[in-house]
């Protein structure tokens, strides 16, 4: 099929930055869409253009590295996916397709179609993770069984791969999908009991200082998730932040 | 040089433990003023910073992507194994140390391997107080299930995406001692060179990815963690960016490189589509729990496959060939992945590859969904003969175990697993061989360590399903936190390392003339270009069967391409951006001269055994013929300027414990 792709290009942080139009041939539906910006790619370098930068490693669906706006939709226009995993078939003969970066405040653009996640990185920093040094000391795997249920609910909402299609997609760019997956895998487990209310206040405090907008419950979220993860981790952090304010000894 | 394993005396069972009573310990404040980089942050690397910082060394980590969660390890699907015999099927340390020799083929370090299993059980234990998430049964244990290669079930998960989980664990561990500040995270960092002080690994030089700045970071040990060299195959089932530039420095810094040849290709991936194809997807060996692997007995069945003219499920049980069932009965669809990938081939050349390119077999999980959905429908008091029912219920069970794995695969090949099986065959996955260790996991550089797939020690010629991540997170959480507070209880008095020592000058200004090499270099074809070709090289002569023509063809060729390639390579843009070209092509380079050293490390070993199969020793029935009075060694090779001048350096492999046998799966 040939396409016609209007691609997000800018130089650097600084720049201000355009869209600028590819046409692009022969591309078979087979193809992965990253597959797809290879073969402009290489394009483009053999004509002496810059080639458009974007961010992907693993292409298959679990690094959460790719990110992308694609006619309008984070991760395009399939459903449970990644880029990386979206295949050509979702597109026809003739289509133009728009690309951009994920687009929020706290999630500046580095170069075209990359941008910097590293503000989810430190929300994680501020309390997602179980304070235990390694010794192997620890007591045994078994001594404390898990319902299966509570179990499965934790790796449910652990399977979060951290590429922010949440934040992209949602009108205030909020964090909040991301930052309660991580609070609501802790607070199903007993490991994670401790430190339950530090953590909850720490990573809600964080977010909001990393300047993640507010959550008014439009779901948009939960439909662009590649994962999967469900709006019930949003409500479950929000009990765990109101039970962590109204208990806490601070 | 001598290569000295420094493996302890005594007992097998007790080497560890009176290792660890009589090394060296850093006193806490001492911790304090010592440094250490770690280069990677995959299992290995994440676990050991986090450990490392734990201690209280000060830890500087770099990671090529822009945040340390990506590193490849979290494609992982199947599983960690561990001794833990939670399902009281017989399982031990011995008995895991024991499949681990075997499934390596006799070309591991038994002292090395004991360690590993003796370990095994600590990691599931701290992983589940990290919060893993696990699965469990009913009971709210820890569930287990079989991989291939052994006959108990000793391999944890989390459904398919158990090095995800493994991998967030670590990440979090790293998050605590990045808060700290006691560990100072470089994203986006790539490392171009070791710099070597007075003898002892003392630093890198980094580029900045964002903004191309070349820098200089200082520590008393460097640590490799920066995984395996699959992407010198150009398809494989590698992240994108998986590269072996990190190890090829160390090595060209006086690192020995060993067995490169050992490398493992995977039977159950999905098949290649097209020329545009930038990578390979796995299947989890997990899939063979349940999934019987399977090709036409009839010619007229493959030809009509072909065309289109039947489908999978038209083709009669009786006229259905199961030739791993058939071959190996004993191990049936569990075999290790080496023999179940040579049985593929040989079933596909022999004309019964399913598709149109002649290279696919079937997996396939119809006698599993009728299995679970009678057990349900019993369980559930419904009718066991309805085969609609039964099919809907067996079906949500194998949706439970692998729905990810499914669901990948219908979003690549647009068909419904199932309901028609899936269609596999070998890629390229992991490579046993890298950097030479002795037992403190420190190579042959004072003061450089690689941990991980980047060493070489654990696996022999072939790594058995779910033990890399038990390898990864053992060096890093449980082995290098040890032996390197043995090496550095030396460096206490030396004080913070200075970066501006003229080895630092030389090792920057080559870095920085290689790059500007490369980005001045205005030729005609794109860094792709080289590694689509050199992949087929290495497929082609490196890859399933070897013989001594195609490897000798295969050095001849590298070398010339590698030629072509700094005389007509073009990288656009330059080097004071962002440039992913550069990035790439700096690989690839190192790819080149890689390649080359892989192809004559496995023309020297005229045997085969595991992932190295050598058409010249084969078995009248086809199997690897290993030759144990003339290759029981590890080939360590010294650089030497060019990769065929290599110098050769044998570690004999002596077994004290174990009966060397033939490798039998019948």
């Amino acid at each position: 099929m040939n396409l016609n792709l209007k691609i997000w290009r800018q130089k650097d942080a600084n720049d201000k930055g355009k869209i600028v139009e590819y046409p692009i041939a022969n591309v078979s539906e087979h193809m992965s869409f990253l597959e797809m910006l290879d073969v402009l790619n290489e394009e483009l370098i053999e004509k002496g253009d810059e080639p458009v930068a974007f961010d992907h490693d693993c292409r298959e669906g679990i690094c959460g590295m790719c990110s992308l706006y694609i006619n309008g939709e984070a991760h395009g226009p399939d459903r449970g996916v990644t880029t990386c995993q979206l295949h050509m078939r979702k597109f026809k003969d003739g289509d133009t397709i728009f690309i951009e970066p994920f687009r929020a405040t706290a999630l500046p653009v580095v170069k075209d179609l990359v941008v910097d996640r590293s503000a989810m990185d430190r929300i994680q920093q501020a309390g997602g993770f179980v304070s235990v040094n390694t010794s192997g000391n620890t007591q045994d795997a078994n001594a404390i069984p898990i319902a299966k249920e509570n179990a499965d609910k934790a790796f449910d909402a652990a399977t979060c791969i951290g590429c922010g299609a949440c934040i992209a997609t949602c009108k205030n760019s909020s964090a909040m999908l991301y930052v309660s997956a991580k609070v609501s895998q802790f607070s199903l487990l007993p490991q994670g009991q401790v430190e339950a209310k530090e953590r909850v206040k720490n990573m809600v405090n964080k977010m909001d200082e990393e300047g993640f907008g507010n959550c008014t419950n439009t779901g948009a979220c939960e439909v662009e998730c590649p994962k999967g993860i469900s709006l019930e981790n949003i409500s479950r952090m929000n009990r765990e932040f109101l039970a962590a304010n109204f208990s806490s000894k601070k | 040089m001598k290569l000295d394993s420094k493996v302890p005396e005594g007992n097998l069972k007790d080497k560890w433990t009176n290792y660890k009573d009589s090394i060296n310990l850093v006193n806490p404040a001492n911790k304090r003023n010592i440094d250490i980089i770690v280069v990677g942050t995959g299992l290995a690397g994440g676990s050991a910073s986090a450990t490392l910082a734990e201690l209280g060394y000060n830890v500087k980590a770099f990671c090529y992507q822009d945040s340390p969660r990506r590193a490849h390890s979290i494609a992982a699907q199947g599983g960690i194994n561990a001794a833990k015999n939670y399902q009281g099927d017989g399982d031990s340390t011995y008995r895991l140390f024991y499949d681990t020799v075997k499934g390596g083929d006799y070309r591991s370090r038994e002292a090395n391997v004991f360690r590993l299993a003796e370990v095994s059980t600590n990691i599931i234990d701290q992983c589940v107080a990290q919060g893993v998430p696990f699965a469990r049964d009913y009971g709210g244990l820890l569930d287990n299930r079989s991989f291939g290669g052994v006959l108990v079930s000793r391999t944890f998960y989390a459904k398919g995406q158990t090095g995800q989980q493994l991998l967030l664990g670590a990440y979090s561990a790293m998050n605590r001692q990045i808060a700290r500040g006691k560990i100072k995270m470089n994203n986006r960092h790539e490392m171009l060179d070791i710099v070597i002080v007075d003898g002892k690994a003392r630093g890198i030089i980094a580029r900045n990815l964002v903004t191309g700045e070349i820098e200089r970071h200082s520590a008393h040990a460097v640590v490799i963690a920066s995984g395996g060299y699959g992407n010198v195959y150009f398809l494989s089932t590698n992240a994108m960016g998986s590269n072996a530039t990190a190890a090829w420095k160390a090595h060209k810094k006086g690192a020995h490189f060993a067995n490169p040849c050992y490398t493992q290709i995977h039977p159950t991936c999905i098949p290649r589509s097209g020329d545009y194809q930038s990578k390979l997807t796995l299947m989890s060996e997990s899939l063979r729990n349940d999934g019987r692997i399977w090709v036409p007995k009839n010619k007229k069945d493959v030809d009509a496959l072909r065309n289109g003219t039947i489908r999978a499920v038209d083709i009669s049980e009786a006229d259905r060939d199961y030739y791993l069932e058939r071959r190996y009965p004993a191990f049936g669809n569990l075999v290790p992945r080496d023999v179940a990938s040579r049985a593929a081939k040989e079933r596909c050349d022999a004309g019964f590859g399913v598709n149109q390119t002649g290279e696919a077999v079937f997996l396939d999980f119809s006698a599993a969904i009728e299995r679970y959905g009678k057990e349900q429908a019993l369980l559930k008091g419904l009718d066991s003969n309805n085969k609609d029912k039964v099919k809907e219920l067996g079906t949500e069970i194998v949706r439970s175990k692998y729905g990810n794995l499914f669901q990948m695969y219908e979003k690549i090949v647009d068909e419904n697993p199932y309901q028609t099986p899936m269609m596999i065959y070998p890629a390229v996955h992991y490579t046993m061989g890298g950097i030479w260790v002795d037992y403190n996991l420190m190579t042959s550089v004072d003061g450089l360590y690689a941990i991980g797939e980047a060493n070489f020690s654990d696996h022999g010629a072939n790594r058995l399903g779910a033990s890399a991540l038990m390898q990864g997170l053992a060096d890093g959480y449980f082995v290098l936190p040890y032996t390197i507070g043995d090496y550095l209880s030396n460096d206490i008095r030396t004080g913070p390392i200075s970066t501006s020592s003229k080895e630092f000058d030389v090792a920057e200004k080559e870095v920085v003339e290689r790059i500007e090499k490369l980005i001045n270099n205005k030729g005609s074809n794109t860094v792709d270009h080289y590694h689509k070709k050199l992949g087929k090289i290495m497929w082609d002569k490196c890859g399933m069967a070897r013989t001594e023509k195609g490897l000798k063809d295969a050095m001849s060729e590298i070398k010339k391409l590698r030629e072509d390639f700094w005389e007509n390579v073009s990288i656009p843009g330059n080097s004071s951006e962002m440039n992913k070209e550069l990035e790439k092509a700096g690989r690839v380079a190192d790819f080149l001269e890689l390649g080359e050293l892989f192809a004559k490390d496995a023309l020297e070993r005229n045997e085969s055994c595991g992932g190295h199969f050598r058409e010249e020793y084969a078995t009248l029935e086809g199997e690897a013929e290993r030759d144990d009075k003339d290759f029981s060694y590890v080939s360590a090779w010294e650089y030497k300027g060019e990769p065929a001048d290599a110098i050769l350096h044998k570690e004999e492999l002596s077994f004290e414990n174990i009966e060397v046998k033939v490798r039998s799966y019948k």
